[in-house]
């Protein structure tokens, strides 16, 4: 499974398993647009089981960002790796999100 | 394959696919030529960012803006490795684009902001040159051209 996803307080964890590209985005994306249906509003994505992600995996990024926004809520990134750090700081999605050395430091700061 | 010059030998590494227009087939393919990059001794980094991302932009505008993720079209990669540089060279069916007009960048007010349009910059950001070339009444297809110097 591409991704594994479970509760922590009101934080929901979503791991990317892989990469996160054009093959699996809508996947990805509809995955986590369903938990905000269920009323969650925090959502934590660990990319410490990722490969790398392409323009369209950021693309779900950027746009389920927007949707958590306009909810109330709030999307955070952790673990990313050192190649996947470049690529947000290329594409300067960095500014855009709150991004976390792991994910215990993301949730304690949720 | 081992070609002498002449004056020195050198190892060229070539192969080519070919792959029906859907998207489930780029991750398998990006990881074959990433193996291949790894055994023949391409950095690490390389191996990781540059290499799988660009060929995975490239292969999805292939699939999804040239064929149109229609499985009947077919979409080829070839690849070639020398002494010097990788390039790797994608093929669809489409009549392409001008890629002088489509020069969208983090500079854009709407960057941050849009879904879609980050892959021409990604590729030409991470290789050190992106060369397409538009179907002529010679040539079939779209291709795109990747070349990523080795260090």
């Amino acid at each position: 499974m591409p991704f594994e996803i479970e509760t922590v307080g009101d934080v929901v964890v979503v791991a990317v398993v892989g990469q996160l590209e054009v093959g699996n985005r809508q996947e990805f994306k509809q995955s986590i647009l369903d938990e905000v249906e269920r009323g969650a509003r925090r959502i934590l994505i660990d990319f410490s089981k990722t490969g790398y992600v392409d323009s369209s995996g950021l693309g779900a990024l950027v746009s389920l960002n927007k949707r958590l926004r306009e909810a109330g809520g709030e999307l955070r990134l952790a673990a990313l790796n050192e190649d996947m750090r470049t690529l947000f700081e290329l594409t300067r999605l960095d500014t855009l999100f709150r991004l976390y050395v792991n994910r215990a430091e993301a949730l304690a700061q949720f | 394959m081992s070609v002498n010059d002449g004056s020195a030998s050198v190892t060229i590494l070539r192969r080519e696919w070919t792959i029906r227009s859907n998207v489930g087939h780029i991750e398998p393919l990006v990881s074959e030529v990433v193996s291949l990059c790894l055994e023949a001794g391409l950095s690490q980094r390389a191996c990781r960012l540059n290499i799988p991302v660009a060929l995975t932009e490239a292969l999805s505008n292939a699939i999804v803006c040239g064929n149109h993720e229609d499985e009947s079209r077919s979409v080829s990669a070839r690849f070639e490795l020398n002494a010097s540089s990788l390039t790797l060279e994608v093929t669809d069916d489409g009549n392409g684009f001008d890629a002088s007009t489509v020069n969208y960048s983090p500079a854009d007010s709407d960057w941050l902001e849009r879904e879609n349009g980050r892959g021409l910059f990604l590729m030409r950001s991470l290789m050190d040159l992106v060369e397409m070339q538009r179907p002529t009444c010679d040539r079939h297809g779209h291709t795109v051209r990747l070349v990523l110097k080795r260090a």
